[in-house]
């Protein structure tokens, strides 16, 4: 108790802390907590429940656009927004800004939450690699539905409202955003923590170890995995809006549906930190996002190179991630081990 | 959408012409998808870096017919065999670590190298849509309303060689006989004394060479980019979840029907939006078979 | 105690051209410790497949405290109190014991409220006081992946237990156990039986297991029913000694 309390609130300072101290790198370690966010909501369907989506990035690119387009459509007409693309006309006051993105990602949440609920039941029902290409296929073919949507600015993408200047106060773009993606990846932390020590949790595992027999038990497998992917998606829809803000500019392909780079980075870095663990992808996105920053300065033009070269060599080499190492290695450490105050029976053979 | 929905009865050689443009190109759509199926079946990895293969496949052409001068459709044949090695090579690095492994690893394997393909073609050959220029002209019936392009044609002759010449191969050959046996049961065909290993390195390399003469009639016949491979490997993988593992016929028809569909989908909402349609149609139809499968209480397995 | 709690009647079931089901009606009264044998292939496994929803069946009824239950699905027939263990047994492998327990209790009352909810104590000391009757109270905290097969086939049993089943369909509870420890399974099965009044319907190879166990016995062979009745009419039976013998 004490412990993980000391181990909570360390993280917790030095998340509070860290964008003022290392102010220059405050967009950097605001993804951070992005990724972070990515991994652990990968996880809940990837890890606990067995089913390895590519398409999960569907839902933030999707509350992308929700958000983007109440903050504007509450001011403007969106058609006539994009249109005139990045004009003076698309500035907000500050008031105008901070409704828009609270409604905006109000609305996103919903929207994803719906979308997953409607599709979820038909996709979930989808087995193995079937599910993963199933998946992957949806979240490209949403990218292009809306690369290919005149409204929105089709492929030439759609320029959110700048910070307003009056919000300055604020501490700047790039450090409210901060605090948003640090809130949002504290609070899906500590829901996910949560849900995996319910009953909802062992539910998961159990899908994921042995669907089958989960049914012949009588779960509702459906509802759960319904379910699961509802949290995810509630989650992931929520971050796309401020992610399109800091970002200042909403490519359909790059930034909102990038399912080749955050798409796949939430696989990996889960699978890096080892599945099916609440601090594992934790650990999988920090180490992931710190050396994705080392390429990028290093070997520019080269980086997605290296990004795939990584990939490999994680999946080939290290399939079991940190945790999952760890675990092998100490398995007593994670509490398996045999309760020696109790007689063994010859029973149990 | 309404008005060129109308138009395919009204101008019936309209719906004639995208009938006989789709059915040219689903033949090299085809091609790739059975290669797809190889891999799939004898290895059971489903090959993601399939469609950067075929890319490929187009840019070896590209470069030698700009280099040397020489007429693209040479070059079908050294792109085949170029891709050959490059996918011998790609096996003997990566594939052959993952080929035991669940699938869900290959699978990321595969992805990543076909990242790693796209940003090193990106790097080498520039993000600009190209095409290679063959020179040939169209025929034109009924005064020009239906026109069949003669590179179409060209490459339709050269599909149904290069799978005449496939199926034989598998038929016929001794390194056919051991992919088959493989593709039944690895470890049958081990204790039979088959060299599974070399088994799968040729067929991952067959496979590639496949998709390289593909890559190369795409270029000629359409565009490449370094970015476009995702939408072939969905197409190969919707060919083959339609017709089958292993089943050449079912995959040509398929084929067709997936480049048929395509132009037509292409006509009615825009081609603007022919991806997103072909990325659906992938999630619609395996949603559909598994809905049908769970009548019987099974899944796809 | 004559009440059927299972009503099998006229069920057939073929996969493709092959009869594994043909016509077999079967009664299992309520607190009962009914049996099922037959030589391999004989449709056993087919049968219980059918009862629990694995497959729509081809032609018959299945009754179930005298609702059908032929057109339900795998889970609702768990939930309303059939359950099946298997014969390659199925556990949770990546969790422990008292994971694999917890999760087995009854879903029959779940709603969106209370699934995010934590498993209440009593549960846990219902889980321990199982593993217990199992013998596998040390192991607890094990990966259930981690067990020998007889540990695991244990850990099912439990599992099973735990969900409060009104019927349960054993298939072949003893095989592949080690033989000094069959009688310990049958001294369960029987105890279950008696105290948890939990009726048993139970596929077994092992004659003298089911000898000793079923107080009726139904024998199936090439998808038919052959005979029925109590163990000793069954065992002197020359249709049944010849199904046994004479089919291989």
């Amino acid at each position: 108790m004490n412990n993980s309390m000391i181990k909570y609130g360390l993280i917790g300072i030095a998340g509070i802390l860290a964008p003022i101290v290392f102010a220059n790198f405050q967009v950097q370690l605001g993804f951070l907590w992005l990724m972070i966010l990515f991994a652990l909501t990968w996880d809940t369907q990837g890890g606990q429940m067995g089913y390895n989506s590519f398409g999960n990035i569907l839902f933030f690119g999707l509350g992308m656009y929700v958000c983007a387009m109440v903050q504007v459509g509450l001011v403007y007409d969106v058609g006539v927004y994009t249109a005139a693309a990045g004009l003076d006309s698309g500035k907000l006051n500050g008031e105008q800004y901070l409704t828009g993105l609270a409604l905006g990602m109000g609305a996103a949440a919903v929207v994803g939450v719906a979308v997953a609920a409607l599709i979820g039941s038909g996709i979930l029902g989808l087995r193995g690699h079937y599910f993963a290409i199933g998946t992957l296929g949806l979240g490209i073919a949403f990218g292009e539905i809306f690369a290919g949507w005149d409204y929105v600015g089709a492929g030439s993408g759609l320029a959110p409202p700048p910070f307003p200047d009056e919000l300055d106060f604020l501490g700047g773009r790039n450090l409210f955003f901060y605090y948003i993606f640090f809130a949002l990846a504290v609070i899906a932390f500590f829901t996910l923590k949560k849900i995996y020590a319910s009953r909802f949790g062992l539910a998961l595992n159990a899908i994921r170890d042995d669907e089958d027999k989960a049914e012949a038990m009588g779960l509702r497998t459906v509802r759960i995995k319904t379910i699961s992917w509802c949290v995810s998606a509630f989650f992931l829809a929520l971050a796309g809006g401020p992610l399109g803000m800091l970002v200042g500019f909403i490519d359909p392909r790059e930034t909102a549906f990038a399912g080749v780079t955050f798409g796949i980075w939430m696989v990996l870095m889960a699978i890096l930190g080892g599945k099916g663990t609440i601090w594992g992808p934790v650990i999988g996105a920090a180490i992931f996002h710190v050396t994705q920053e080392f390429f990028w300065s290093f070997l520019l033009g080269w980086q997605r190179v290296a990004m795939g070269v990584l990939i490999v060599v994680i999946v080939v080499f290290f399939p079991r991630g940190i945790m999952g190492w760890l675990r092998d290695t100490w398995p007593d450490r994670f509490g398996e081990k045999v309760d020696e105050s109790v007689p063994q029976e010859g029973a149990a053979q | 959408m309404i008005d060129n929905f109308l138009l395919l009865f009204q101008a019936p050689t309209v719906a004639v012409q995208t009938l006989i443009d789709g059915i040219l190109i689903g033949a090299i759509l085809a091609l790739a998808a059975y290669g797809m199926a190889l891999v799939w079946g004898v290895m059971n990895i489903i090959n993601i870096v399939q469609g950067e293969l075929v890319i490929l496949g187009g840019y070896i052409t590209l470069t030698l017919a700009n280099m040397t001068g020489i007429h693209p459709l040479w070059t079908v044949p050294i792109a085949a065999v170029v891709m050959y090695f490059i996918g011998y090579g790609i096996y003997k690095i990566v594939i052959h670590r993952v080929v035991d492994e669940d699938m869900f690893i290959s699978i990321l394997a595969t992805f990543g190298i076909s990242i790693i393909l796209q940003q090193l073609m990106d790097q080498v050959f520039g993000a600009d849509i190209q095409s290679a220029d063959t020179g040939f002209d169209s025929w034109g019936y009924l005064d020009d309303a239906i026109t069949l392009s003669q590179i179409h044609v060209i490459s339709l002759v050269i599909v149904i060689v290069l799978a005449t010449f496939l199926v034989l191969y598998l038929k016929r050959s001794k390194m056919g006989r051991a992919i088959r046996a493989t593709a039944q049961d690895a470890r049958a065909a081990r204790i039979m004394g088959v060299d599974t290993d070399h088994v799968y390195a040729t067929t991952y390399a067959l496979n590639a060479a496949i998709c390289g003469a593909a890559g190369s009639l795409v270029v000629m016949t359409w565009i490449i980019h370094p970015f476009l491979g995702l939408a072939y490997t969905v197409r190969s993988f919707l060919i083959v979840i339609v017709a089958g593992l292993g089943n050449m016929v079912g995959v040509i028809i398929a084929g067709l029907g997936l480049g048929a569909a395509e132009q037509y989908a292409s006509f009615l909402i825009g081609i603007e939006f022919r991806v997103a349609f072909v990325f659906l149609l992938m999630v619609v139809i395996l949603i559909w078979r598994n809905i049908l499968l769970s009548k019987e209480r099974r899944y796809l397995k | 105690m004559s009440t059927p709690m299972l009503e099998i009647t006229g069920v057939s079931k073929a996969f493709g051209g092959v009869i594994a089901n043909e016509d077999i009606s079967i009664n299992v009264p309520e607190g009962s410790i009914t049996g099922l044998i037959g030589p391999n292939g004989s449709g056993k496994t087919t049968l219980f497949n059918s009862v629990v929803g694995y497959h729509p069946i081809d032609a018959g009824t299945i009754k179930f405290e005298g609702q059908e239950i032929s057109k339900l699905r795998v889970p609702e027939i768990a939930r309303l109190g059939m359950l099946r263990t298997f014969q390659q047994t199925r556990i949770y492998g990546e969790m422990d014991c008292v994971k694999n327990m917890l999760i087995s209790m009854p879903h029959r009352d779940e709603s969106l409220m209370n699934i995010f909810t934590n498993f209440p104590p009593e549960a846990t000391e219902k889980a321990e006081s199982l593993l217990e009757f199992v013998g596998l109270f040390s192991k607890r905290y094990l990966l259930a992946g981690e067990l020998s097969f007889g540990q695991q086939k244990l850990l099912e049993f439990a599992m099973a237990l735990m969900n409060e089943p009104k019927i349960l369909l054993l298939d072949e509870p003893t095989a592949g156990i080690n033989p000094t420890l069959i009688n310990g399974i049958i001294d369960r099965l029987k105890r279950a039986n008696e105290q948890l009044g939990i009726t048993l319907f139970v596929i077994e190879h092992n004659m003298r297991v089911i000898m000793n166990l079923a107080e009726h016995i139904y024998c199936l062979a090439h998808g038919q029913l052959l005979a029925d009745g109590p163990p000793e009419e069954l065992q002197d039976n020359q249709l049944v000694i010849d199904a046994y013998l004479g089919a291989h």
